[in-house]
């Protein structure tokens, strides 16, 4: 095993650090290549108007998750090493119910939000500071949330984990779906597009 | 700052999303860990609280746990310097591609001083929700997807539910 490098002590703290910035501009430049940093573009996708944000979405998650199943497969990185998000079953269900309604009203979450202030939107820079006085809001009242916030644990696992089945089956399964979804999201284009060019005449 | 430059089109969406996954891979493989936002902006927040309460800082379960032994500041954090990258980046890649402008996003239908109201109400939901979801659409949706953890797949299916069921409210902002 030669992955994750940091883990495996290949450098301190300090070059982390550096590594982070690198990794940053990397984010920052796809999401703006992208379009993600612009709201309308963004919300447009809740519209079935332009379904950019999908598209990018779910081809970043299948090629990290490609690569990193294959560089684990041959032995280069240590999965156990790469940190997985614990899940919590009822706090991530009504986190992301309520994401989504913020989402659709704000136009951008909050890495796009940074992008879109950086390239001169005042509405990303609103929205900022909206993410800000809601973490504030959440840290105040955490007393009556951490109840829930613990609850429905499942600890750190992954869905073949859960479900006990080949990570490569659940991966090509991922796969499938994720392309079943980029032709569902061309024709869903290609309709709305007609529609409005035949509304405009 | 630039004017009268026509703006680019954007990367086609595909090529932007394996740029992007190439960039969350790289992540993996040198760090053990994705990309992330709202911990940073967490970190942001609690060094704020702290300059202006230090002692309500200390007394709060969120901040403290921010704070640490205050060995170092909240900000010499990894995402804090993420996201330090991630504005950079978004402003270099803004500025070859010609689209820095001064502006407010926003569909006919509303003004710009209601769609600044709108943007800081959506931000703050998604503050609050990102907070009890653990993360956000970089930190779950897009990290722990790639990740197969099952939480960040709950977490993503339900931001498109919440967005689409809330979208016919909002289509007086947008179209």
């Amino acid at each position: 095993m030669n992955a994750p490098f940091y883990k495996l002590g290949y450098f301190g703290f300090d070059f982390s650090l550096v590594i982070a910035f690198v990794i940053g501009v990397g984010f920052g430049f796809f999401l703006e290549q992208g379009g993600l940093g612009s709201s309308r573009k963004l919300a447009a996708q809740f519209y079935f108007r332009d379904m950019t944000v999908f598209k990018v979405m779910f081809t970043a998650i299948i090629t990290a998750m490609i690569g990193l199943f294959w560089l684990s497969w041959i032995g280069f990185v240590d999965m156990s090493l790469v940190y997985v998000n614990p899940t919590y079953i009822l706090p991530q269900l009504v986190g992301g119910l309520l994401f989504g309604a913020g989402f659709v009203i704000g136009g951008l979450c909050p890495g796009t939000c940074l992008v879109s202030s950086a390239t001169g939107r005042i509405d990303g820079l609103f929205t900022l500071f909206g993410i800000f006085f809601g973490i504030f809001l959440f840290a105040e009242g955490y007393t009556y949330l951490s109840g829930f916030l613990y609850s429905t644990s499942l600890g750190q696992l992954t869905i073949p984990q859960l479900i006990n089945l080949p990570h490569g089956l659940i991966l090509f399964l991922v796969v499938l779906l994720a392309i079943a979804g980029f032709v569902g999201a061309e024709k869903i284009e290609k309709k709305f597009q007609k529609s409005n060019e035949g509304s405009q005449q | 700052m630039i004017r009268e430059k026509k703006a680019k089109p954007y990367l086609n969406p595909y090529l932007a999303g394996v740029g992007l996954g190439i960039v969350l891979l790289l992540a993996f493989v040198i760090m053990g860990r994705g990309l992330g936002a709202s911990g940073g902006f967490t970190s942001v927040l609690t060094t704020g609280v702290d300059a202006i309460a230090s002692e309500h800082a200390s007394e709060n379960d969120v901040y403290s746990s921010y704070l640490g032994d205050r060995e170092r500041s909240p900000l010499t954090d990894w995402l804090v310097i993420e996201l330090f990258g991630v504005i950079v980046g978004g402003f270099l890649s803004g500025l070859i591609s010609g689209r820095i402008k001064r502006t407010v996003e926003k569909g006919p239908g509303i003004s710009s001083g209601r769609r600044l109201l709108f943007a800081f109400l959506g931000g703050t939901l998604m503050g609050f929700a990102a907070k009890l979801a653990r993360g956000c659409t970089s930190g779950q949706a897009l990290t722990g997807g790639a990740l197969l953890s099952p939480g960040s797949w709950i977490f993503m299916i339900s931001i498109f539910i919440g967005a689409y069921a809330f979208a016919y409210f909002m289509r007086r902002q947008w179209i």
